[in-house]
C-alpha cells in the first residue's frame, strides 16, 4: 500500500515537473539564451502567448516558441492558467470559463484605471514617467563589471 | 415559504456556511445546488451564491500579475500625492541601474510591468514598495546611506516586499471577494455601468488598504524580517557585502532615534532589533568599500543628499 502511494506521488511529481504548455503572464516575456537573468535575450513573447516548457530547473523553464525558437524563461513570467485577452485585442478568447478569464478582460485592469482617471481621482503622470525608466542587460553588465560585483550565484 | 422549504433552506445555508469555513473547493456550488433543488433559491440567486462562494475562496494570492500591476500603479500615484517625485534624471537613472542589477538576483525578477525606481522629495528616512515593482525612495533614506552598498541593501529590502507580495496582503478580504464576484460573473467580457462602478470602488478600497499599510500602519514584524533575510540573500548573490545591511540598519537606528519616530520608524520595527535578528546569518567577508562604487554613488546622489 505504502509503495503504491509513493509510486502515485512520484508519477504526480514527474507530471508536475514536466510542464507542457504554459502561458506568458507578464507584458513583455523574455526568452534568454541561458537560464540566467543576465542571459542574452533571444526573443520576446507577448502577454498571453503559449510556450512549450520542459522541466523546471532552479526557477527556469527550457521553452520552445510556436515558431520553433528555443531558450529559457523564468518561472515568474509563466503561468498554467490560460490568459484570456481583453476584448478587442484581436487575441480575445472566446468561450472561456469564468476561471480562465481571470487573467484579463475583466478585473482590476486598464478599464478600471481609465475610470479612475475619468473621475479625476488620481494623476498618473509620474507613474507613467517612472514606468518608462528602462535599463538594458548591457548596462547592468557594465555597471556590475565596473563596480567589481563578482556575485552571480544565480 | 412552507415549513419544509424553510427547513431545506436552513439546511442548505448551514451546509454552505460549514463548507465555506472549511475552505473546501466547490463547496459553494454544492450549497447553491441544494438551494436550487429545494426551490429556496431561484436559478439566478443560486448562480450568484455559487459565484460568490468561488470568490470567497480566492485571496490576494489569486490576483494576477496584471491586476497587481494596476493596483501598484494606483498605489504609487496615491503616495505621490503626499510624497512628490524628485525630477532628477541622473540620480533616478543611477537608482534604476542599481535597482535592476539587484532585481535580476531576486526570486521574482519578472512582474507584469517590471520593477522601476524613483526618488521622492521627503526628508523622512523612508521607502515604499508599491505592488508590481514601483519602488519609491525618499531623499532622507539616501542621506542615511553612506555608499552604494548600503543603498543596495535598502533597495533589495523593498524588492523583497514586492516579490513576496506584502503590499497585496494588506488588502481586506471583503474587497477581494467583491471584486472576484464581479470578475467571476460570466455574462459579459467587459463590465459596465453599476458593475464597473462597484469594481472601481473595490479597486479604490484595495489601493487605500495598501497605501495605509505603506505610509501609516506598516507591515508585520514577520514580513519585515522575511524581507530583511531575503534582501541579504540578494546582496550575497549580487556580490555586495552582506554587512552593508547591518551598517545601514545601525545608522538608521541612530538617526531615527534622533528624528523622534518619523517616517520609517513609524512603519518598521526598530532598526536595532532588525539588525540583531540578522546578525548571525550575515557573513563578514571583510571587504573594503570599492572606490568605483563609492564614486558613482557620490556623483549621482550628491545633489539629492544636499537637498538641492
Amino acid at each position: 500500500m505504502r509503495i503504491k502511494v509513493v509510486a502515485a506521488l512520484l508519477v504526480l511529481f514527474a507530471g508536475t515537473a514536466l510542464a507542457g504548455s504554459l502561458n506568458v503572464q507578464v507584458r513583455n516575456g523574455k526568452v534568454r539564451a541561458t537560464p540566467s537573468q543576465l542571459g542574452k535575450v533571444v526573443a520576446d513573447v507577448a502577454y498571453g502567448a503559449t510556450v512549450e516548457a520542459g522541466t523546471l530547473q532552479n526557477g527556469w523553464y527550457p521553452v520552445t516558441l510556436p515558431d520553433g525558437k528555443t531558450g529559457w524563461m523564468h518561472e515568474s513570467s509563466l503561468t498554467r492558467k490560460r490568459v484570456a485577452m481583453s476584448a478587442g485585442t484581436g487575441d480575445a478568447a472566446t468561450g472561456a470559463s469564468s476561471d480562465e478569464v481571470a487573467l484579463a478582460g475583466k478585473g482590476f485592469n486598464a478599464q478600471v484605471e481609465a475610470k479612475m482617471k475619468a473621475d479625476g481621482k488620481l494623476d498618473y503622470t509620474w507613474v507613467d514617467r517612472m514606468a518608462a525608466f528602462q535599463v538594458s542587460e548591457d548596462q547592468i553588465a557594465l555597471f556590475r563589471a565596473q563596480g567589481k560585483l563578482l556575485g552571480g550565484a544565480r | 415559504m412552507n415549513a419544509r422549504q424553510l427547513l431545506a433552506g436552513i439546511a442548505s445555508l448551514s451546509l454552505l456556511g460549514t463548507v465555506l469555513f472549511c475552505g473546501c473547493e466547490g463547496a459553494g456550488e454544492v450549497g447553491a445546488e441544494i438551494g436550487r433543488a429545494t426551490g429556496v433559491l431561484s436559478d439566478s440567486q443560486a448562480d450568484s451564491v455559487a459565484r460568490g462562494a468561488q470568490a470567497v475562496e480566492k485571496t490576494f494570492q489569486d490576483l494576477t500579475p496584471e491586476q497587481e500591476y494596476y493596483i501598484g500603479r494606483a498605489v504609487a500615484a496615491s503616495v505621490f500625492q503626499s510624497y512628490p517625485p524628485l525630477d532628477k534624471p541622473e540620480a533616478n537613472a543611477y537608482l534604476n541601474l542599481l535597482g535592476q542589477s539587484l532585481v535580476v538576483f531576486s526570486d521574482r525578477p519578472e512582474t507584469f510591468g517590471g520593477y522601476h525606481f524613483i526618488l521622492i522629495d521627503s526628508d523622512e528616512i523612508n521607502a515604499f514598495a508599491a505592488p508590481g515593482g514601483l519602488i519609491l525612495v525618499a531623499r532622507g533614506m539616501v542621506r542615511c546611506c553612506q555608499n552604494e552598498d548600503e543603498l543596495a541593501a535598502v533597495l533589495a529590502h523593498e524588492i523583497c516586499h514586492v516579490s513576496m507580495k506584502h503590499g497585496l496582503s494588506a488588502i481586506k478580504q471583503s474587497r477581494l471577494t467583491e471584486a472576484f464576484t464581479i470578475i467571476g460573473a460570466e455574462a459579459a467580457k467587459q463590465v459596465a455601468g453599476e458593475e464597473l462602478a462597484s469594481l472601481t470602488e473595490a479597486f479604490e478600497g484595495s489601493v487605500g488598504d495598501v497605501v495605509q499599510t505603506l505610509t501609516t500602519s506598516g507591515y508585520s514584524r514577520k514580513q519585515e524580517s522575511r524581507a530583511d533575510a531575503a534582501a541579504v540573500e540578494i546582496l550575497r548573490r549580487a556580490g555586495y557585502p552582506e554587512t552593508a545591511m547591518l551598517a545601514m540598519l545601525q545608522r538608521m537606528d541612530t538617526r531615527l532615534s534622533d528624528s523622534g519616530g518619523l517616517g520609517f520608524a513609524k512603519t518598521h520595527p526598530s532598526a536595532a532589533s532588525r539588525a540583531d535578528a540578522l546578525r548571525e546569518d550575515i557573513v563578514d567577508t571583510g571587504s573594503t568599500v570599492n572606490t568605483v562604487r563609492q564614486q558613482r554613488f557620490a556623483a549621482a546622489m550628491q545633489s539629492v543628499v544636499a537637498g538641492q
